[in-house]
């Protein structure tokens, strides 16, 4: 049932969808704030990366579609801290207005199909079949080492420490609208570069992408949290990125046993309760110990 | 070095809701002056404090920091050469980061978007800064600071808030959360690094005999102004009974809380 190419698939596409657990991660975890701009930002690193390998640019694809997600960022961080909207609100409208935007990039069109383009996967076919997944984990590691080490500088700590502790951080000097928004500038850059790594990964770029992405995200916290419990920065990105594969891993093996792909959406939704209820089981434990 | 010039602050103006919190202040700090504030509830103390740091906006007046208005400058601007420490132990740390990392959060004062790990030599310095404390916590500058307790986060919340030098140091009842024991070693130690830096300190307390023991100088509050200040000629010879005496008489105030 679970031959090789299923699984390499679903480690590939683990792989990509950990990237923007990571940029979740800044936002949810880091800031603590719940950004809902995810949903529109990886539609849009889809957008951005299709047009892009379309016109035979798939590298540079990449890299706009992660300035764009940047950008997207700064978006919801300027509504959220300059115009006080409430950060959930902030991302919901940042999100419907990149619907628009996206398909205004996508040329009008809801759907672009990459089939036959040569994209960034195209030349690592020398590797094999591991080729793919090869390309993709090291992204993955570099990404994860960068932010390793950002959050470990003077600038992440202060980062942190305005997710932590905001009375904290406005009795010290930092300037905790600017720290918001450069953490979910960057949050959102990862989100669109996942997008974009998919888009040519896939070979198509829809409209509808990003629907449920900012859930996933969460899951794929959730879940590798469950697992692995150290709190140190380290094991906490690791977390990330084994909750991204063991949730892509879950929904393969509902697909196997023969779930309607149109089911998976619900089935991530319940997922993520039951990881939450779980959680909070747990704790309650923890408490009467 | 601190002077307020006619600083009024009105919650709500022209509101039903509208209350006078600061009236007319008029009040001068010199370089060096460590002086408690007593008052009761409601008398505008931490509105003063909140005034100077810059977190409300006063109705009208001047705030000058040698010489220089800032007024109108940011909260976080004016924390660079302004520390505070608050009531609850809580608030001063960031719990889920290292006794390391909340340190160096403290002593990079504006320098917030370098790209720098915490180095060997910032660790030494803490870890000398974190002895001085005498509370061990130098062993474990990589534990969570919340699992520490009260009173430890609250004397690590006062080496944080001191450890840039900052030129005024604001103490909002830092203690009073605190059980008694704990309490008069924190005090001590805010006592030691004060007087070691020669730092500008404006104490909020409730206790008189805080009031009397540390300090240069006592400042008596009362609904939005500045009735009395004692200074150290006056304050040598203060016993508690006539200081009590003193802050009841002048403002008519005979709650329990002011006599313990």
């Amino acid at each position: 049932m679970l031959n090789q190419v299923v699984v390499i698939g679903a480690l590939e596409l683990g792989s990509i969808f950990a990237i923007m657990s990571l940029g979740l991660y800044i936002s949810y975890k880091v800031l603590n704030l719940p950004d809902l701009t995810v949903d529109g930002s990886f539609t849009l690193g889809c957008a951005v990366s299709a047009v892009m390998t379309l016109s035979g640019h798939p590298v540079i694809g990449l890299i706009l579609a992660f300035i764009s997600g940047l950008l997207a960022g700064v978006v919801t961080g300027v509504l959220t801290t300059k115009l006080k909207i409430a950060s959930l609100l902030a991302g919901i409208l940042t999100m419907t207005g990149l619907y628009s935007v996206n398909l205004k990039i996508m040329n009008d069109s809801p759907h672009i199909s990459l089939f036959d383009c040569s994209t960034v996967f195209t030349p690592l076919s020398v590797f094999g079949e591991y080729g793919v997944l090869l390309f993709i984990g090291v992204v993955v590691i570099v990404v994860t080492l960068c932010l390793h080490y950002f959050l470990k500088t003077q600038f992440g700590l202060a980062l942190r420490a305005c997710g932590d502790n905001e009375d904290m951080v406005k009795a010290s000097s930092i300037d905790v609208d600017i720290m918001k928004m450069i953490g979910l500038s960057l949050a959102n850059g990862l989100v669109s570069l996942s997008g974009a790594i998919y888009a040519q990964h896939q070979a198509f770029s829809d409209s509808q992408s990003g629907t449920g992405m900012m859930v996933i995200g969460l899951a794929s916290i959730i879940i590798g949290m469950a697992f692995i419990k150290k709190d140190q920065m380290a094991y906490q990105l690791l977390a990330v990125i084994v909750g991204s594969i063991i949730y892509r891993g879950i929904l393969t093996i509902a697909l196997q046993i023969g779930i309607p792909s149109t089911d998976l959406k619900l089935l991530s939704a319940i997922l993520v309760v039951v990881a939450l209820i779980l959680t909070k089981v747990k704790m309650r434990r923890k408490e009467v110990c | 070095m601190l002077e307020l010039q006619d600083i009024s602050v009105i919650f709500h103006p022209g509101t039903i809701h509208e209350k006078v919190a600061l009236s007319h202040i008029n009040f001068r700090i010199e370089e060096g002056d460590f002086i408690t504030i007593i008052g009761s509830n409601g008398a505008g103390k931490s509105t003063l404090f909140q005034t100077i740091s810059g977190a409300i906006a006063p109705y009208q007046g001047h705030i000058f920091l040698h010489q220089q208005d800032i007024t109108s400058l940011k909260e976080h601007k004016r924390s660079r050469f302004i520390g505070r420490l608050f009531q609850d132990p809580l608030k001063g740390t960031a719990p889920s980061m290292t006794i390391a990392e909340n340190l160096a959060l403290a002593g990079c004062q504006g320098h917030y978007f370098s790209l720098k790990p915490i180095l060997a030599k910032q660790r030494q310095q803490m870890y000398e800064a974190l002895k001085e404390l005498n509370l061990g916590l130098e062993e474990r500058m990589d534990t969570k600071v919340g699992v520490l307790s009260g009173g430890q986060r609250q004397a690590l919340s006062l080496l944080m808030a001191t450890y840039a030098k900052p030129q005024l140091l604001l103490l909002d009842e830092h203690t009073a959360a605190l059980d008694p024991q704990t309490a008069s070693k924190v005090l001590e130690l805010t006592d030691k690094i004060v007087k070691k830096n020669q730092m500008t300190t404006l104490m909020i307390t409730h206790n008189m005999q805080d009031a009397l023991t540390y300090g240069q100088k006592i400042m008596i509050m009362k609904e939005g102004q500045i009735i009395d200040v004692i200074n150290s000629e006056r304050k040598k010879d203060l016993t508690v009974e006539q200081l009590i005496h003193l802050y009841s008489s002048k403002t008519n105030d005979y709650n329990d809380r002011i006599l313990l």
